[in-house]
């Protein structure tokens, strides 16, 4: 095991399905420190690039290497919250536990951890609740915690407020950042670009499958180096 | 009518002949349900999540074994069974053994191919979430089969119908052997062939009370539990 999976090295990533290119030559390297924001458009490629980052797809083209080579360690030490989380039917806390059992750990610890996870995102209090009867926030929450749990060092995020009311956003943003602070590398997909703002420190800009830009936040925003990512701003700020 | 209250009467008049006789069809039936539903849900969950060479082939055979007839599970059990056959020393043939072996055949590729089915769409919503937390196949087999439970359910009450309901192979296997192996199906084919036909209808009826019942409560208890866990 080595001390980090980091660097997460993509080379010359494509991707197709159906004959269709998604993702093209793409090469890039995610470090441990700033917290990434894969910005775009819908149908930028945004999803699909992080499956193949988290290993949910393979790439038709090209590599992607991590600082680690054994498979179910690699698997362990990193996870990702999809954008409609799917909930066990069973109760949130055995939700949580499940993550943990997945991941090998004891039978006495689970619980005691699953607990001190649902904690951290404010859900202690339904921990004995049906997951599949909490709201759309609630269990994002829930989806976070069963992800934290684990202790990822790198926590992918699929636009995880994409379909959340303003105050179920902030309580996800909040946990995110703390999740951040802790140590956890953030890699997060968003078309939202005030949400990029408060929660990244770097913006890899996408667009048809391709990487148009990466730049420190403040300067994407301020003078994105890109016309495209200058009109992709431009259009969506309406509706920031 | 008077035949049919006829033959309901001298059900209910408690005859202990008729109720050994219902007492062993449930035996018979709820006994091959289980032993299909404990092989099933497995091999049907392991089709829907298991990607390899010959799935397809494997689908499509477990599909068209839905229709195997009574009749021909009967004689291969019995050539099995058979004192000459290869499992002849056990001596199960014309036993209730035997009709549980035989209903257990039939009714396995009905509930792993139903719960394939159920477990293949539920596949498609849990596999990303159930890959990234890193279970593995067999893990993931069982997730889903706890998770569909409710769906499940139908899977298994479709068995325990065709169970219930055939004749053919435990005529075949089991003989209709008067207090030994006769259930409510050979009964109500000796019964009609012999002309008392209001004893046939009177079993008939109760065939159709137990299923009846077992599928109301089957589905109480489904809605209720969906109504708890959502």
């Amino acid at each position: 095991m080595s001390a980090s999976i980091l660097p997460l090295t993509l080379e010359n990533v494509s991707y197709a399905s159906n004959g269709q290119p998604i993702i093209s030559n793409i090469s890039l390297s995610i470090d441990a420190e700033p917290s990434t924001i894969i910005l775009g458009a819908n149908g930028a490629g945004k999803s699909v690039l992080m499956r193949l980052m988290h290993g949910l797809l393979t790439p038709t083209a090209g590599r992607v290497r991590w600082n680690e080579s054994d498979g179910a360690s690699l698997r362990r030490r990193q996870a990702m919250v999809f954008q409609r989380p799917v909930m066990l039917r069973r109760s949130a806390l055995a939700n949580v536990v499940y993550a943990l059992a997945v991941a090998g750990v004891g039978g006495d610890e689970r619980e005691a951890q699953a607990l001190a996870a649902l904690d951290e995102v404010g859900l202690r209090h339904l921990a004995r609740r049906p997951a599949r009867v909490l709201s759309g926030g609630e269990q994002q929450r829930l989806a976070l915690a069963r992800a934290w749990a684990l202790h990822p060092e790198v926590l992918f995020l699929d636009e995880p407020t994409a379909n959340l009311d303003p105050g179920a956003v902030r309580e996800i943003e909040t946990v995110i950042k703390a999740f951040d602070a802790a140590g956890t590398k953030i890699v997060m997909a968003t078309h939202n670009l005030a949400q990029a703002r408060r929660l990244g420190d770097e913006v890899i800009y996408l667009q048809a499958g391709r990487v148009m830009e990466r730049a420190p936040i403040e300067q994407f925003f301020a003078c994105p180096a890109t016309a495209e990512a200058a009109a992709f701003m431009k259009g969506e700020s309406p509706w920031v | 009518m008077g035949a049919i209250a006829e033959g309901l009467w001298r059900v209910l008049e408690l005859d202990r002949e008729l109720w050994h006789i219902v007492v062993l069809s449930l035996e018979v039936s709820f006994s091959a349900v289980l032993i299909a539903t404990a092989l099933g849900l497995p091999l049907g969950a392991l089709l829907a999540v298991k990607r390899f060479a010959g799935r397809r082939t494997a689908i499509v055979l477990l599909n068209a074994l839905m229709g195997l007839p009574p009749v021909v599970v009967g004689l291969l059990i019995y050539l099995l069974l058979s004192r000459a056959g290869p499992l002849g020393e056990l001596g199960l043939l014309f036993t209730p053994g035997a009709m549980i072996i035989a209903q257990s055949v039939l009714v396995l590729p009905i509930i792993a191919a139903l719960a394939r089915q159920a477990l293949e769409d539920a596949w498609r919503e849990y596999e990303e979430q159930l890959r990234s937390l890193g279970a593995r196949e067999l893990e993931a087999a069982f997730t889903l089969i706890w998770d569909a439970r409710f769906s499940l359910v139908t899977a298994v009450l479709a068995g325990l119908g065709r169970a219930a309901a055939e004749v053919g192979a435990v005529m075949i296997v089991g003989g209709n052997i008067d207090g030994v192996t006769r259930v409510m199906t050979t009964a109500i084919a000796l019964e009609t062939s012999k002309g008392d036909l209001p004893l046939a209808l009177g079993l008939g009826f109760v065939l159709i009370a137990i299923v009846l019942a077992v599928s109301a409560a089957a589905q109480l208890v489904k809605e209720a539990a969906q109504r708890r866990y959502g």
